[in-house]
């Protein structure tokens, strides 16, 4: 998707450090050059196009609760049918397809480590296919907020 | 369900609302909104505060405080990376030795297209890989190049891995710790 430049801008600067103030938008149309009801609305306008997921706190997830990688090897035909049972369990934030045996790769998030165990155990009852779980010993790297090389995007 | 509010991460310093102690509950609920993202209102942190029955001030204070915990590690836009364009994404799994995986780690993390980066526990037989990386990339021979040379940059030749391409996402969104579905 192309963005124009104020879109891009707003990203390559606020990816991080939002202000924690009053008028937070308001800060940043100064800083753009634009009001603050365009700053409003590029922002909401980027979310309805899902170029956002969200403005907002990205959490330490090692310390805002329990998370957990796992996978499973799913029938190649009934990839789509068992990733929709995934997506149904509680706390599950992301699930993906990707070529491999293991081939639905899901995080499940809870309160603390005792439900996520159990919201494991009954989501591999229900499908009836053997689990990885992988917890994350140590995170070298654990930030999504990379700057965006415009220029390579198609 | 109903959660206990935990004392570890609700607590928030008098000092930093004006003396007053703040509700426990009150700072569960904002956990939970907050979860969801800021609300795109001029004065979001008022908009939360309505909605979790606290002041703007006692949300602002407990978000800074948050961020300078490490509790909150990242305020502000949170892209969806596929829909920039990025659809190449490779999870990259690595065999490497017990002594060697926390060196490799921190100098795969720092290789400036290795967007995550971190150690899993090995499950033998059917899993035998303690590291993972990810490389995002707009197609797959850029991602396969990027992989050529971290191998060649952090001599990996001889190391077990396997390239894992994702071929689509089912879900992705923010987590939801102590929020409902």
């Amino acid at each position: 998707m192309k963005l124009d430049a104020t879109d891009r801008q707003l990203i390559d600067f606020y990816q991080r450090d939002l202000p924690v103030c009053e008028r937070p938008f308001r800060d940043i149309s100064r800083q753009l050059g634009i009001t603050e009801d365009e700053v409003i609305g590029r922002l909401q306008s980027l979310q309805d196009r899902q170029v956002l997921s969200r403005v907002g706190p990205v959490f330490e997830h090692s310390r805002a609760g329990a998370s957990l990688l796992a996978a499973v090897a799913a029938p190649e035909q009934q990839l789509d049918l068992v990733a929709a049972r995934i997506n149904r369990a509680p706390g599950v934030n992301h699930n993906y397809a990707r070529e491999h045996t293991y081939n639905l790769w899901f995080v499940m998030t809870a309160p603390d480590e005792a439900v996520l165990e159990d919201r494991l155990d009954e989501l591999e009852q229900q499908l009836r296919l053997p689990m990885l779980r992988l917890p994350m010993v140590e995170g070298y790297h654990i930030d999504l907020g990379f700057d965006i090389d415009w220029e390579a995007l198609p | 369900m109903i959660l206990p509010p935990s004392p570890e991460y609700l607590a928030i310093a008098p000092e930093t609302t004006g003396g007053g102690s703040v509700s426990a509950w009150g700072l569960l609920r904002l956990r939970r909104e907050l979860e969801k993202g800021l609300p795109l209102t001029p004065r979001p942190y008022q908009t939360l505060a309505e909605r979790s029955g606290l002041t703007e001030g006692e949300v602002m204070a407990a978000v800074r405080q948050w961020q300078s915990q490490g509790l909150i590690k990242r305020l502000g836009l949170v892209v969806k990376h596929r829909t920039l364009g990025y659809t190449a994404n490779a999870m990259v799994v690595w065999d490497i030795s017990d002594d060697q995986v926390h060196a490799t780690g921190q100098a795969m993390a720092a290789m400036p297209f290795v967007t995550l980066c971190y150690q899993r526990p090995r499950r033998v037989p059917d899993w035998p890989y303690n590291l993972f990386c990810m490389i995002h990339g707009t197609d797959r021979p850029g991602v396969l190049a990027q992989l050529d040379s971290l191998i060649a940059d952090q001599g990996l030749e001889q190391t077990p891995h396997a390239v894992l391409f994702s071929t689509r996402a089912y879900r992705q969104r923010g987590a939801c710790y102590v929020g409902r579905d």
